[in-house]
């Protein structure tokens, strides 16, 4: 019970500070932070912004499940930027050129993005475990080269098509490629259909991890790679699997927006989703559970931003406020950590009096 | 912990005492009140107002029909992680409160203006850079290919070396149409004049549009191999040509840069450069801003594809600079030839 209180309490207290933090701000741009945290909530609270809500944090659920991925291993994946792009473009290319007959192109569809994903995921992972060379450089580079590739893709002469004036992109997608959507209530936006494979994707990421040897591998590794390997534990074999499956899913970061909303990957395609996971599977301590707070609680900041700048108050307020609830989540995650170490050490040294 | 919390719980006090004492002012003052109140909503692309460049000409097409008609302005800026779904949200939100017209900067609206323009059929609005087809949709399209043409004749008559060189951003057809519009212009008044072209970065890199340090190499580079004059369609990136230009010696040493979309020489942040910048390229977003908000303040709001060429002073070329007054002469005789139809000026290179 105290343990569960303490995980909850360092969000808690993070989310505290920097609602204050953010209301200096406001003070120091003459605006009143109870009137404008009230506008953010009702704003936030109607029935279109909520489904606006619930879609975004469908994509920064995906993106934070496979920053986690790799954080389980100890392996920093900020490649995920590169990995999504460029596999929304190669689904885009394909849902937009081949019509499946009835709904069997969307599995293909989800797959292909996956394996695209997992397959330049998989670069850096050969990398890693061949040439040494670290996750970090390799998968930040890929992002650049994932650019570049999709650039070319996108080029008129190769696959690209003109979507609106000065706009190039994939053909739009048809209709038995896209991913049916759900109404909820009167709501004036449906919710992404996606979202039911982010819970499902949730449950298998906490299942994997907990319930299985596979899981328990990954996470002997991350915690001591010696020990796991004193234990039996094949460590390359396992960093290559953590990069894949880390890929696969950053493969479906796109496909909500994709297949939901868009139906056209053009070159204005979003594209930091990536970063922004590595910030919520921070805030979310990499459980399946808290990532899903962490995803809701930013995409009500994201999409409570829209009415700060309508009322005259600069959006950046919210980027920072992102930034502090970040930063002061890992402090006190980290102050927590040895306030809970101290305890215990008080422990065994009283045990060590008797 | 406890400490933790008690500190934070201090704080938040605090922050809520502070709030209550601060004064409810009404943030939004800025009506002219003998005027009946058209409202502009303004919806920037990335960067938004004070970017040097792009934005800051579509606002300073508001602040001329602020003073002229004292309307009513909110303007709103893009995020760098917006899909069409924000975009959208965004314009139906300015839409939704009562703002007309809504001005959509940037082509990157295409697809949420196409979404959300039918939803508010008396609502006028306009895109800048992009055709969206709905009756109630102004879309401002400009001949950057006839001004880039301009500047091109200036640029190969002022070359001493016979090279010039030309920097993009991002390197799709808006930015080519730049390029080719100003080699056909360069090469009509010296066919054998070289030209070096450099892009910033690739479709889809937005770093493309701010990257100085890129283009200050780039330049560097085409310096080095006998460049004098180089324009830069780059956004952001131009001022490191600028850069370039000013350490090489300026125009002093013979080394010109040429601008873009604002009239750079008189452009605050670049007036460490202005002597170097002998001529920008016009592209008068600034007016087609204004003309949108004039139709509407006059009860005649412009809608369908406004082609803002040469004819229609929608593009140009600078002549503050008084060292550009020798060339002018060429650039007119061309200017009326492009006018009257005599030459087309292709928008591609092939």
């Amino acid at each position: 019970m105290l343990r569960r209180l303490d995980t909850l309490i360092a969000p808690v207290v993070a989310i505290v500070f920097s609602i204050v933090f953010a209301s200096f701000i406001l003070l120091a741009f003459g605006a009143n932070p109870l009137d404008t945290f009230l506008r953010m909530f009702e704003y936030a609270t109607t029935p279109r912004s909520m489904a606006l809500i619930l879609n975004s944090s469908t994509t920064y659920y995906f993106s934070a499940v496979a920053v986690a991925i790799g954080f389980k291993m100890n392996l920093f994946n900020i490649g995920v930027n590169g990995q999504y792009r460029l596999a929304t473009a190669v689904a885009a290319l394909v849902a937009g050129y081949i019509t499946f007959p009835g709904y069997i192109g969307i599995p293909i569809i989800i797959f292909i993005s996956m394996l695209v994903g997992a397959a330049w995921a998989g670069i850096a992972a050969w990398l890693k475990v061949v040439r040494g060379v670290s996750e970090v450089i390799s998968t930040i580079m890929l992002n650049f080269i994932a650019i570049g590739l999709i650039a070319y893709l996108m080029a008129p002469s190769v696959l690209g098509v003109q979507t609106a004036e000065n706009v190039i992109g994939t053909p739009i997608i048809p209709e038995g490629n896209r991913i049916p959507e759900i109404t909820l209530g009167n709501a004036p936006i449906p919710v992404y259909g996606m979202i039911l494979l982010a819970v499902a994707l949730g449950f298998a990421y906490w299942y994997i991890l907990n319930r299985t040897r596979f899981g328990f591998d990954l996470r002997a590794v991350g915690m001591s790679p010696t020990a796991a390997v004193a234990s039996g534990v094949n460590v390359k074999r396992m960093t290559v699997y953590a990069m894949l499956l880390s890929g696969a899913v950053a493969g479906l970061v796109g496909l909500p927006l994709l297949l939901g909303a868009q139906y056209t990957f053009t070159v204005n395609f979003p594209g930091n989703y990536g970063f922004t996971g590595i910030a919520i599977a921070l805030l979310g301590r990499n459980h399946p559970v808290g990532i899903a707070f962490g995803a809701l609680l930013w995409a009500f900041l994201d999409v409570s931003a829209q009415i700060l700048d309508l009322i005259g108050v600069p959006r950046e307020v919210i980027v920072i406020m992102q930034g502090v609830i970040v930063l002061s989540v890992v402090i006190a995650y980290e102050v927590t950590r040895r306030i809970k170490v101290r305890r215990q050490q008080a422990a065994v040294g009283m045990a060590g009096h008797q | 912990m406890r400490r933790i919390i008690k500190i934070a719980s201090v704080l938040f006090a605090g922050a809520l005492v502070l709030a209550a004492c601060s004064s409810s002012e009404d943030t939004s003052t800025d009506t002219a009140p003998e005027t009946p109140a058209v409202k502009v909503g303004l919806a920037y692309d990335s960067g938004g107002r004070g970017d040097g460049t792009f934005n800051d000409a579509a606002a300073a097409g508001v602040d001329r029909a602020v003073t002229e008609f004292g309307v009513e302005v909110n303007e709103v800026e893009a995020a760098d992680s917006d899909g069409d779904p924000e975009r959208a949200e965004r314009l139906r939100l300015l839409a939704a409160d009562g703002y007309n017209p809504v001005i959509a900067v940037g082509f990157a609206y295409s697809a949420a203006l196409a979404e959300v323009a039918p939803e508010f059929p008396e609502t006028t609005f306009a895109i800048v850079d992009s055709v969206v087809d709905a009756p109630n949709v102004a879309s401002l399209i400009f001949a950057a290919e006839q001004g880039s043409f301009l500047v091109g004749t200036i640029a190969a008559t002022a070359s001493k070396s016979g090279k010039i060189g030309f920097i993009g951003g991002m390197e799709i057809d808006l930015i080519r149409a730049f390029q080719a519009g100003y080699e056909q212009g360069a090469r009509a008044v010296n066919p054998d004049v070289e030209i070096q072209v450099q892009y910033m970065g690739p479709a889809g890199d937005n770093t493309a549009w701010n990257a100085p340090d890129k283009a200050k190499i780039a330049t560097e580079g085409m310096i080095d191999s006998g460049v004098d004059i180089v324009y830069a369609a780059a956004g952001g990136s131009g001022l490191g040509m600028h850069q370039a230009i000013a350490a090489a010696g300026g125009s002093a040493a013979g080394y010109w840069g040429i601008g873009v979309d604002s009239d750079e020489y008189v452009l605050p942040a670049r007036a460490e450069f202005k002597d170097n910048i002998i001529t920008s390229m016009l592209k008068r977003v600034d007016v087609s801003v204004y003309e949108v908000i004039k139709s509407v303040v006059d009860g005649a709001p412009l809608s369908g594809v406004q082609n803002f060429d040469l004819s229609r002073e929608g593009v140009g070329y600078s002549a503050s600079n008084p060292a550009v007054a020798p060339l002018a002469a060429v650039a007119d005789e061309y200017s009326a030839k492009i006018v009257s139809g005599e030459i087309v000026v292709s928008t591609t290179l092939d």
